[in-house]
């Protein structure tokens, strides 16, 4: 089955090796890239090629290598600010992941700017690396959480957000795609009444920006967050973007080499944006063939990414939706939501389904996605998760349907106690 | 299928279907909660020990995947009506089980059903998926006795 849109997933499909593996005489259908994505040969070798070209550290040889590492390690971050529209260069710093990100604006930021009495505003759809470093850092400074409303469908209320981001608010934390629901949120809104009134708004695009085309610019935010992995890219490298001015006041995170410009036995000067943020010795070889994986969906372009998985996602929950005692979660049209497929079945246990869904060759996720607070508000235990990505088929989604088959049959479909 | 033949074999899901000691108990020595950090799966377990120390009722309320609910139902069988001394030594055995490699555990007669909980080793995220209830029972049998003890 091909796609109708111009794009060849058979020929992207071939750069992807692991692909070809074959789980219990089956071939490998991987449904979990909300988790981690597949990584293409070309960022697989560009590892190799560093390692076995130019491997030196950076920022301090006068060798060839040392130069050449240095120089393919900062280009990446010009590819990343392209990539995100963002305006300078020094505003991209680079983490291990989305988490550590957000823990460097909670710890650095955060301790500067939140004071007693503040509010920290997030939503009940925040991963728990956007969720317990504010609720750390509330506790600390004696601040208050506040959390947004959902809608049935799990979008955000934006009528009483308007009410809930007010005077006291200190920050907004939200994400711009859910890893539960797939909700795509208004980020650009929430934005603006945060600005309203004079609070700072931080994005996790952990989820977002693999899927679609963002600007930071356009978003209006104040930090972004995310992690290569989830987009084609080696794990280890995360991103945390942030305004000039507020980067350039923020004290350092982490201190020791790479991150000073001077040091005295008593007292050291730190080095300028962005190395004031990045101490050690940098996950080199990761973050090149990083811009490698940006290059790569850039060469395909967002916006066939994104048609490409709303054709999926709608089979997708077309074909689900035929299956009796399903319920689905989050918004239902394909447009508003991104390609994340949370669903239980009616006296299956996700874990269940996960594991007789993995004998069928079928990867999903099962079990709470790292969002404990909002399965206690739907009042289920975890949910099972298919996601999809740029080198997903139709055809998959019916070998995901007929496993889903195979564990009725398997467990005895009854109706839940 | 293999999950058809063994992970899912017909005991195991005729305790997930129907769980035994399935509820709570109003007055109980000890009531503890246990937690599967990797899937958020959570069970209450009710034990009501004799002054003697048997235990004279067991209940399980869980919201499990079918390894942890049945574990949990077998698990309620094996030890009601059993002293705790006794109830240890066969979550000891139950645990060598699931834990050790190429174990030789060999339950007797009443409690041979135990014994096919050994194919989830097969799958070795879900070892903790049967050892939650087993290892909350320790716990309540611990709270139990400081309570008693008091
Ligand atoms: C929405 C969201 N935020 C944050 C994260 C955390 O990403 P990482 O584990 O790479 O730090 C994830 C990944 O699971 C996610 O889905």
């Amino acid at each position: 089955m091909s796609s109708s849109i111009d794009f060849d997933v058979e020929k992207i499909r071939k750069d992807f090796p692991i692909l070809d593996r074959v789980i219990e005489g089956k071939r490998l259908v991987y449904l979990d890239s909300a988790a981690t994505s597949q990584k293409p040969s070309q960022v697989i070798k560009a590892i190799t090629n560093y390692y076995e070209q130019y491997n030196a550290n950076v920022h301090r040889g006068i060798h060839t290598l040392s130069e050449e590492a240095t120089a393919a390690y900062e280009a990446v971050r010009e590819t990343v600010r392209e990539f995100i529209d963002a305006r300078e260069t020094c505003e991209i710093i680079f983490t291990r992941n989305t988490t550590e990100a957000i823990n460097l604006v909670a710890y650095s930021w955060g301790k500067q700017n939140v004071l007693p009495g503040d509010e920290i505003v997030l939503s009940p759809m925040e991963h728990h690396s956007n969720l317990v470093p504010w609720q750390q850092l509330a506790a600390e400074r004696e601040a208050k959480l506040v959390y947004l409303d959902l809608t049935e469908d799990g979008q955000i209320n934006m009528e009483t957000a308007a009410q809930l981001i007010g005077p006291k608010t200190r920050l907004v934390a939200i994400t711009q795609m859910s890893n539960v629901f797939g909700t795509i949120n208004p980020v650009k809104e929430l934005a603006q009444l945060a600005h309203k009134n004079n609070a700072v708004i931080l994005v996790d695009g952990a989820q977002g920006i693999p899927h679609l085309k963002t600007s930071v610019a356009d978003l209006e935010c104040d930090f972004y967050a995310f992690s290569l992995h989830k987009m084609l890219g080696p794990t280890g490298v995360g991103i945390l973007w942030g305004k000039k001015a507020l980067l350039e006041a923020m004290p350092p995170f982490m201190f020791g080499g790479d991150m000073i410009s001077s040091v005295h036995r008593d007292k050291t000067r730190f080095n300028e944006l962005p190395w004031k943020f990045e101490a050690g010795t940098p996950n080199v070889a990761d973050v090149i063939a990083s811009g490698v994986a940006v290059d790569y969906l850039k060469n395909i372009g967002m916006d066939k990414v994104r048609a490409h998985e709303i054709e999926i996602t709608r089979y997708a929950m077309q074909k689900l939706s035929e299956i009796k005692d399903i319920v689905i979660y989050g918004p239902l049209d394909a447009t508003k939501r991104g390609g994340v497929v949370s669903f239980n079945i009616n006296g299956l246990h996700p874990h269940d389904l996960g594991q007789i869904l993995s004998d069928n060759g079928v990867a999903i996720r099962a079990g709470h996605h790292c969002c404990q607070p909002l399965m206690k508000d739907l009042k289920v235990m975890g949910t099972a998760r298919a996601s999809f990505y740029i080198y997903n088929t139709l055809e998959e989604v019916d070998m995901l349907l007929a496993a889903l088959k195979e564990a009725e049959k398997v467990m005895g479909h009854v109706a839940c106690r | 299928m293999s999950l058809a033949d063994d992970l899912y074999r017909e005991t195991i899901l005729d305790h997930y279907h129907n769980p035994r000691n399935n509820g709570s108990i109003d007055n109980a020595s000890a009531t503890v909660e246990g937690v599967n950090p990797l899937c958020g799966d959570e069970l209450t377990l009710y034990l009501k020990l004799t002054p003697s120390g048997l235990i004279e009722d067991v209940k399980l309320t869980a919201h499990g995947c079918s390894i942890n609910t049945a574990s949990g139902s077998m698990m309620s069988e094996a030890i009601l009506g059993q002293s705790v001394e006794r109830a240890q030594k066969i979550i000891e055995d139950f645990k060598t089980m699931m834990l050790t490699k190429e174990d030789e555990t060999v339950f007797e007669d009443e409690l041979e059903e135990l014994e096919a909980l050994r194919g989830v080793k097969k799958y070795p995220v879900r070892i903790k998926c049967a050892l939650l209830p087993w290892n909350t029972l320790l716990e309540g049998i611990e709270t139990a006795r400081q309570a008693q003890a008091k």
